[in-house]
């Protein structure tokens, strides 16, 4: 077990180090940068005040010394400032964590608690009405996009309630301050909820044909026991996968839901740091979503050998 | 008796109904503005930008040494008013401009406002100081300016090279406000200090603006508002709707669409909702430095396709002007005469004689139905560049142009422009003041780094310094008509409309104006107030 978690936590380093890298060199390749944009927005470019500005900002030094200046202060806790604040990175990217964490686990929380329940039903009732209708619903889960998905939550909301659930900075009820997570983690987390629906089914499914249940049923083992002590059990394994996959692609579906419902999360603020080729909060914020998949991936692996002492006994 | 009894009952009414009004129309203190606005800005410095996404929070925390009326919709020079100015004078033969300062002023950190701040924001304007604007994109409005020198705190004076009348007009612009002297252009960019009516709170980028009310502004009794604040909503679907449910008591000034706003009618019909001219002009930016377009004959033929009235029923339902570089009247103060305006090749009535007319240059030039000629169409990837590109796509194949859609993303669409790696781009162009002197020599004067085609003609130059040393306004304008016509007819760069925007609020804001000739100077807002 010991070796196991070295071996994966050697693995972690090394990944990170190859997503700097990545990250650092894909963002020069992209054409333009900060000052080019600033020149842009005003229309015009004075070639003096333009290599001022290089060098002020540091990025007139070769790519290899800004890459060791980033990553050495990176590793020290010193993300720089960004360019276009003129704050520092830090203090521009932390407030905005909790208020993506809050969505993204609630969309995660909504993707589990509906979608492992109902894809449960829908594998014991297999055939049946409600196994058709929850299909239904997982396969519009996963065909609508949550942009779409979201502007039409709005346009309902205001036609139907003459209310809008956007980000509100200060509820004055706790009904507001859950509306303000609860409605957009929905949006993003339905197609979470139809994929982990699907998933569950089709696990649940295998393992419910497999000898041991069949063994269980002769024994006279309630259903309840069957699909939930025994079926499901060995059930969850890919169904934790896809939701450790889910929660890094999570982050894709968050840029649209909180520009939908103008949510001041990182999702929304990576976007336009990009725009604006803001270098010091791409990249630090890249990078700490980096350390939060890596780490959700590396605490799955765990999970695994946790849920599955082969696991465990082969590595 | 009882038709007395009757009298005296209407009098009543009449006397209470005229009351109400009276009563209603009152300015009421206090209330926070909530308004939400279309991007976030990248800084809070109005010198160092070039859009109104800075002016529209920024420009009330400032005063100018002169301002346009802020009631009045249209900017002209017999509505500047004095602000940091008590009052001005032209002396010297119009060579010096001196304003008499107002006493008692102060910056919003408490310290006093004089001459030398005013000396200091147009040194580094002119970038005569020690202290540098990170970017100065309006360094070439004081070309004319000598110096400026201080008469004691409370008199400076503007010192021209030659007259020019309009300095006025440019420094009444909201692009124009005073810095004080004892902050840093780096602290202005992120806590700006002004002597306006509001005081900055906090810019958290893509989130919000908040300003508080100066509660020791110098123009007793102003600011009604409490403060205003901005929530920075991009997704325009979701700024329209927050709005329509009374989230916000404004939309972003002029950033309702037409189409948009049939929705707002619709869904808030007691929204008041204004269309006006905004003086930005789409128009087409041609690279004359190389093949095709170095040949004159295929640039007029391009000009004469384009059918103006389609782009605008196409894109505003109608709601535009044609027009040439000035912006079209009424709203417009220095725009030709129709007759004169129809008189240019390609603004004809007649779109299918221009047509042909292009047709024929196009087949001098060695095209024609058998051999088009493929362009591409470079603009940025905003709609309301990429819309017009379309349409204008879809005009140039009347004259056997086949255009192909070039969109280029915002942060490389200028350097493409400069290095010249164009063949056409579609463009917009806004005029912070409607003054000649602002939009001939920013686009079009030889050297110019906004004059993106470097189309020079020395010829218009001369008049280009003519027309701003004229102090007769009648006869300044028949000099920009002549002017103007000639640069559409060299096609230097083709205007195809001048758009209309539509501005919405809440019926209970009062004392709001929507300035029709320039969308960059009419945010102080120190006279809205909310009914409510």
């Amino acid at each position: 077990m010991f070796a196991y978690l070295v071996r994966r936590l050697f693995l972690m380093l090394v990944t990170l180090f190859g997503i700097s890298v990545v990250i650092f060199f894909l963002l020069r390749i992209v054409p333009g940068n900060i000052v080019d944009i600033l020149f842009a927005a005003a229309g015009y470019v004075d070639p003096a005040d333009k290599a001022n500005l290089e060098k002020e900002l540091g990025i007139d030094q070769p790519l290899i010394v800004q890459y060791w200046h980033w990553i050495s202060g990176f590793l020290r806790g010193d993300f720089g400032y960004s360019y276009v604040s003129e704050k520092p990175a830090l203090q521009e990217i932390l407030p905005r964590i909790p208020i993506t964490a809050r969505l993204a686990g609630l969309a995660l929380l909504f993707s589990a608690s509906i979608g492992i329940p109902l894809g449960v039903i829908s594998a014991v009732k297999q055939g049946t009405r409600l196994d058709y209708a929850l299909r239904v619903v997982s396969l519009s889960g996963l065909s609508l996009p949550s942009f779409w998905l979201g502007l039409l939550i709005l346009t309902a909301s205001v036609a139907m309630f003459g209310q809008i659930p956007i980000f509100n900075p200060n509820p004055q009820t706790w009904l507001e301050a859950f509306a303000t997570y609860a409605v957009p983690a929905a949006a993003v987390g339905f197609r979470s909820a139809a994929l982990t629906m699907r998933i569950t089914r089709s696990s649940m499914l295998e393992v419910l044909r497999q000898d041991y249940i069949r063994t269980a049923r002769a024994k006279g083992a309630s259903d309840a026991a069957v699909n939930y002590h025994h079926a499901l059990k060995n059930a969850i394994l890919p169904v934790i996968t896809v939701i450790g996959i889910e929660a890094a692609f999570l982050i894709g579906g968050l840029i649209v839901t909180e520009t939908v419902f103008n949510i001041p999360g990182v999702a929304r603020f990576l976007v336009e740091a990009i725009r604006w080729r803001d270098y010091p909060i791409v990249q630090n914020l890249v990078m700490l979503i980096a350390v939060v998949v890596v780490s959700a991936n590396f605490i799955v692996d765990m999970l695994y050998a946790v849920f599955d002492p082969r696991i465990r006994y082969t590595d | 008796m009882r038709s007395v009894r009757a009298l005296a009952a209407m009098a009543a009414l009449s006397l209470l109904a005229i009351s109400t009004v009276t009563f209603a129309g009152e300015p009421k203190q206090g209330g926070i503005l909530r308004m939400y606005h279309r991007d976030s800005p990248g800084n809070a410095s109005i010198h160092e930008g070039a859009t109104y996404s800075l002016n529209v929070p920024f420009m009330p925390v400032f005063n100018n040494l002169v301002i346009y009326k802020q009631d009045e919709a249209q900017n002209r020079m017999d509505n500047i008013v004095p602000e940091l100015a008590e009052s001005w004078a032209w002396v010297s033969d119009n060579k010096t401009l001196t304003f008499k300062l107002r006493q008692g002023v102060k910056w919003h950190d408490g310290k006093p406002f004089t001459s030398a701040d005013v000396k200091c924001t147009f040194d580094m304007l002119m970038g005569k100081s020690q202290q540098k604007f990170r970017q100065n994109p309006r360094k070439t409005w004081y070309d004319q300016v000598n110096d400026i020198s201080t008469n004691g705190d409370l008199e400076v004076s503007f010192n021209l090279k030659r007259p020019q009348p309009s300095l006025l007009a440019l420094l009444a612009s909201g692009y124009t406000p005073v810095y004080p002297c004892h902050v840093s252009p780096g602290d202005m960019r992120t806590h700006p200090i002004g002597t306006g009516p509001f005081k900055f709170v906090e810019f958290k980028a893509n989130e919000s603006i908040k300003l508080t009310r100066n509660t020791d502004y110098w123009r007793k009794g102003r600011p009604y508002l409490d403060g205003i604040e901005f929530t920075i909503i991009p997704n325009r679907s979701t700024a329209i709707l927050a709005f329509v449910a009374g989230k916000f008591d404004m939309a972003f000034p002029t950033e309702v669409s037409i189409p948009l706003l049939k929705d707002v009618k619709s869904q808030a019909p007691n929204a008041v909702c204004v269309v006006e001219p905004n003086n930005v002009a789409t128009n087409i930016i041609v690279n004359s430095s190389a093949p095709p377009f170095d040949n004159i004959d295929i640039r007029r033929a391009m000009a004469l396709s384009l059918d103006r009235k389609a782009f605008i029923s196409i894109m505003f339902e109608g709601q535009g002007d044609v027009g040439g570089t000035m912006e079209p009247a009424p709203a417009g103060l220095w725009a030709m005469p129709k007759e004169m305006l129809e008189s240019i090749p390609g603004y004809g009535p007649d779109v299918n004689a221009n047509r042909e007319e292009a047709r024929k240059l196009m087949q001098k030039a060695g095209y024609g139905p058998d051999k088009h000629l493929a362009v591409k169409v470079s603009t940025r990837n905003i709609p309301v560049y990429r819309d017009p590109a379309v349409i204008l796509i879809d005009q140039l194949k009347s004259i056997y142009i086949d255009g192909e859609l070039d969109v280029v993303e915002t942060a490389n669409w200028f350097p493409k422009i400069a290095r010249k790696d164009y063949m056409l781009g579609l463009n917009l162009t806004g005029n912070a003041v409607d003054d000649p002197d602002q939009s001939f020599y920013e686009n079009y004067s030889c050297g110019s780094e906004r004059n993106y085609t470097n189309y020079c003609n020395k010829e218009i130059e001369k008049l280009f310094d003519v027309q701003s040393q004229e102090t007769d306004v009648g006869k300044r304008k028949k000099l920009v008509w002549d002017i103007d016509k000639k640069l559409q007819e060299d096609v230097a760069r083709p205007i195809i409309f001048h758009a209309r925007t539509g501005s919405c609020w809440q019926s209970y804001v009062k004392g709001v104006t929507v300035m029709s000739n320039s969308s960059y100077n009419g945010y102080r807002y120190e006279d809205v107030w909310m009914d409510k």
